[in-house]
């Protein structure tokens, strides 16, 4: 017996797990053109271990706190051996992960994998979109340099704009009236301990219900394969489908080891509250197309102001978007183009407002 | 095609794929865990933040007279007293950027650029200079004379 | 009127005395105003004079500026008269002591009647000097003045009068960044100047020169303007054998080197004027190593023989300079290439600082005018920007490793995803 089999063995007669593995090695994934898109969640899966990994290795050197945050990210930069190479990862793969996230989202949207019964499944997805989103924003902050401190901010302030809650929002965001060392230390909080127990919460609820519930075919194929059985197409997730997603995290590793060598995150200047915001002053990409749909609203609109209106608009956008299955669930046809006319202008629009925001001065 | 030729190949593209896939898994592995073990061995310049630094060691200066050391990304200026005690101030003069110095014959700060003064508590007496320097606080630790920026207050 | 008799009745009259008694206690009450603070003697002099035309004129608004006015001085302070009379005749009546227009050659005399009293201007402000009219008539403008030349500065010339603003007031006339612009009222008027012996470009020269950007532009107080080198009220040209102590007040060091140098002693043997000969006097520029140089901005071949002693020792200051200017720029340009790369040069880059202060103080040392000096400076540059040099060039290297070691990472990478299919194929096959 291999080595392999032996160890397997052993676990199995004091876990007694064959049982819960059995039908991992039954479930198939449906192969037709756009499998490809499959590949999507486990790469944001991969992503979201190698931030845990690069995280828990950042946090033996660095230190939270306005005097040092600065200066243990500069030594970690230069002094620790592979230090570039551990944050370098870090801060891309956090990009790379909510750009997958993103495409995740906008891909299970179109191939309608959100219908019946896999509605908590998006419920848990956006939702641990809304978290990877938190996690970006609050990771940014911990350099401690002048563009996290001014974007920090000017977020939180966009926050304070809520009506009723969103003072004591903000107040609660920046542990104060202004974004300082309260605030970093704050964000670090979040950042390693609130966000990460809540998102492994979610990511195994999410992973759990993919498992039980299996692919989602796309709608119009669903219908061809119900009515010729012999005419679906599907491979074994275990080790055909897992072997080809291996792969594509492999890519991904050598992607991230490109960007880390040839394109190092920069330091930047260590953040001093009392200079002025430097000019055009913007947010991440990821909040770009939000950002500049702020910019855009006239600042009075009939009686109410702009920013308000806007940042309520958002939240209602985001609540509907959770919500999002439960339009479609038996809804007549014709529901079902509208979702489709939605997805693709959300589409469009969050990319094309993130150019527009990118370009714009 | 005979069996024979059928079962030749079999063996051999396995292990090659075997080679392929157990070695390439292997380096790419090592490429993966070499930086991260090293990483993990903590550097031999134990930080000290970039609050404080070393300035120099007890001995190194003579009394009155001053010596530049850097701090952050700027200079500054340690100044040992006729009687012993250590000053530190930040070196760039405030009327134009040059490095000011100690004159030993005056007993004061002297900028060179444009004949700009200051006392030894970092106040612009005389000339252009049209702010003081900034202060700092002076430890000693040990056989080090360390500089740190004042405590917010 | 007739009409105006029979209406009027006691009753209406005794209205129209109300009114005319509030209108005349109102106007009352403004003349009280007008000219006061802190509760001072009256001024009525303003009440007519704010609305006479030009030259008789002074406005309220105008008046209210002065320095004078505010500290409670009337109007009579200086034309003498009664400030408090109504009547146009009691109040500019000699018997009450009034001068009318005061006479241009009576100025002097006039301010320096207070300014000069140490006992009474103590009583406004005790740290004020009140030296100025002795200054004055040292002054190339107070001589003149007094042979009788009107045509020269007087107080109010300079100082402005009716709206006389403190110097420390930005809008005053002889406020630091105001003082080119007030002396070129005269100085650069050429057809006002006709008969003086002296040119009237200063102005124009000053405009362009480095101290007039740093006052006017950069807003360095500090920096020099015509008070500075020649003087507030004592104002005349320092003189030819003592320029270099006016310029020594700021550019200490350069002085010093010139002072012990061979070039001190020619110059002063040969009646020039110092730094001036050099550096011009208002048209200050920046200096450049192209004054080193053989062109047009050369300074030494205008005296200078091509080809002896000096010529080569100037030759050799400016390939040294240049030298040294050059090792900088490519060890800037090797840690700028290095810091794009990401790789973390800042204290090479603190270095380089001391490179460039290396730099001017050889510049500095050149008014030294000897190459051995100059030559020590360029050495400890050169070593410091070859440190920084090799530390950019050592960052390549470190950026090189990585991309060596990610190259390799990647070949192992493809590798297994080479495996990886080969493994799929074979399981599907």
């Amino acid at each position: 017996m291999t080595l392999f089999a032996a160890l397997r063995r052993w676990f199995d007669e004091r876990l007694d797990w064959d049982d819960l593995i059995a039908p991992l090695r039954h479930k198939t994934v449906p192969t037709h053109r756009l499998s490809y898109w499959y590949f999507l969640g486990g790469i944001t899966l991969f992503l979201f271990m190698i931030q845990v990994l690069t995280g828990i290795l950042l946090l033996l050197y660095y230190r939270p706190g306005a005097n040092e945050a600065f200066e243990s990210v500069q030594y970690i930069m230069t002094r620790v051996r592979f230090g570039w190479l551990v944050r370098s990862i870090h801060s891309w793969s956090a990009n790379l992960m909510i750009f997958t996230a993103f495409a995740h989202m906008f891909s299970v949207l179109f191939l309608k994998a959100y219908r019946k019964p896999r509605e908590l499944t998006w419920v848990s997805g956006v939702l641990l979109l809304f978290l990877v989103m938190g996690f970006g924003f609050s990771g940014y902050l911990l350099p401690w340099n002048t563009l996290a401190f001014f974007a920090t901010k000017v977020g939180t302030e966009i926050t304070g704009q809520i009506p009723i809650v969103g003072k004591p929002m903000m107040i609660f965001l920046r542990g104060g009236e202004d974004v300082t060392g309260a605030t970093l230390t704050r964000f670090f909080g979040f950042h390693v301990a609130v966000l990460p127990g809540i998102a492994t919460v979610l990511l195994l609820v999410h992973v759990l219900l993919v498992q039980r519930l299996g692919m989602s075919i796309p709608p119009k194929l669903e219908v061809q394969w119900t009515a010729d059985p012999s005419a679906k197409r599907e491979m074994k997730f275990f080790p055909n489908f897992l072997l080809r997603e291996l792969m594509a995290w492999y890519v991904a590793l050598g992607v991230l080891g490109a960007l880390a060598a040839v394109f190092p995150w920069n330091l930047g200047v260590k953040a001093d509250p009392f200079v002025s915001a430097p000019a055009g002053i913007k947010p991440e990409w990821y909040f770009l197309f939000m950002f500049q749909t702020l910019k855009l609203i006239p600042s009075k609109v009939w009686f109410i102001d702009g920013e308000v209106l806007g940042v309520i608009a958002f939240g209602l956008v985001g609540l509907l978007w959770l919500l999002l299955p439960f339009f479609e669930s038996d809804q007549p046809s014709h529901m079902k183009r509208w979702i489709t006319g939605l997805s693709v202008f959300a589409l469009a629009y969050v990319a094309g407002m993130s150019v527009y925001g990118l370009l714009a001065k | 095609m005979s069996v024979d030729q059928l079962s030749q190949p079999e063996p051999t593209r396995r292990r090659m794929v075997g080679i392929f896939l157990g070695g390439g898994l292997l380096a790419s592995f090592a490429s993966f865990i070499y930086p991260v073990l090293r990483y993990l061995v903590p550097p031999a310049v134990v930080d000290l933040g970039g609050d404080e630094v070393v300035a120099a060691k007890i001995g190194d200066l003579k009394p009155n007279s001053g010596k530049i050391f850097r701090f952050g990304s700027r200079p500054g200026l340690l100044i040992m007293e006729s009687d012993g005690t250590y000053r530190a101030l930040s070196a760039t003069c405030t009327h134009l950027g040059c490095t000011v110095q100690y004159r030993n014959d005056l007993r004061e700060v002297w900028c060179a650029c444009h004949n700009g003064i200051y006392d030894l508590n970092g106040r612009n007496v005389s000339g252009p200079p049209p702010r003081p320097l900034d202060v700092f606080d002076v430890h000693l630790r040990g056989d080090d004379i360390v500089v740190s920026r004042k405590r917010e207050a | 009127m007739a009409f105006l008799r029979n209406k009027l009745r006691p009753f209406s009259a005794a209205h129209v005395g109300l009114a005319g008694f509030v209108v005349f206690a109102a106007c009352l009450g403004c003349g009280q105003s007008y000219g006061q603070s802190s509760g001072q003697i009256a001024n009525t002099c303003l009440d007519c004079h704010s609305t006479l035309p030009d030259p008789l004129g002074v406005s309220q608004e105008k008046f209210s500026q002065d320095i004078h006015a505010q500290k409670g001085l009337t109007c009579a302070s200086c034309h003498g008269g009664d400030p408090t009379s109504d009547d146009a005749d009691k109040a500019m009546s000699p018997k009450a002591g009034w001068k009318g227009k005061i006479d241009r050659k009576q100025i002097p005399q006039l301010c320096g009647s207070c300014h000069s009293d140490p006992a009474y201007i103590r009583q406004f402000n005790p740290s004020l000097r009140t030296d100025q009219l002795d200054q004055y008539r040292t002054s190339v403008h107070g001589k003149r003045f007094a042979a009788g030349d009107t045509k020269v500065a007087v107080c109010t010339d300079c100082h402005s009068v009716h709206d006389l603003r403190a110097p420390s007031d930005l809008r005053s006339t002889v406020n630091p960044v105001n003082v080119a612009k007030t002396c070129s009222r005269c100085h650069a008027d050429a057809s006002y100047m006709n008969g003086y012996s002296i040119p009237t470009d200063q102005f124009a020269k000053y405009s362009t020169s480095v101290h007039h950007e740093a006052l006017a532009v950069r807003g360095d107080l500090s920096a020099p303007t015509c008070s500075t080198c020649h003087g507030n009220h004592g104002a005349a040209p320092p003189g030819v054998d003592k320029v270099q102590n006016v310029c020594s007040n700021c550019h200490a060091f350069q002085a010093q080197m010139y002072e012990k140098s061979t070039h001190k002693k020619a110059f002063e043997a040969a009646s020039l004027p110092g730094c001036v000969v050099c550096h011009s006097n208002h048209g200050i520029r920046h200096p450049t190593d192209a004054m080193l140089g053989a062109g047009p901005d050369a300074v030494c071949m205008r005296c200078h023989a091509p080809g002896d002693r000096c010529d080569q020792a100037r030759a050799a200051l400016l390939s040294n300079l240049g030298r040294l200017d050059e090792a900088n720029k490519s060890a800037d340009s090797v840690l700028r290439v290095a810091e794009s790369s990401g790789m973390e040069v800042s204290e090479a880059r603190l270095g380089q600082d001391q490179a460039r202060d290396s730099l001017t103080k050889a510049r500095v040392t050149i008014h030294s005018f000897r190459t051995d000096l100059v030559d020590q400076d360029i050495q400890a540059g050169l070593k410091i920007a070859a440190q920084n040099l090799q530390a950019g060039q050592d960052a390549m290297v470190e950026r090189n490793h990585r991309r060596l070691g990610f190259g390799i990472s990647v070949i192992a990478i493809g590798i297994v995803l080479a495996g990886l299919r080969l493994y799929i194929k074979k399981i599907e096959s």
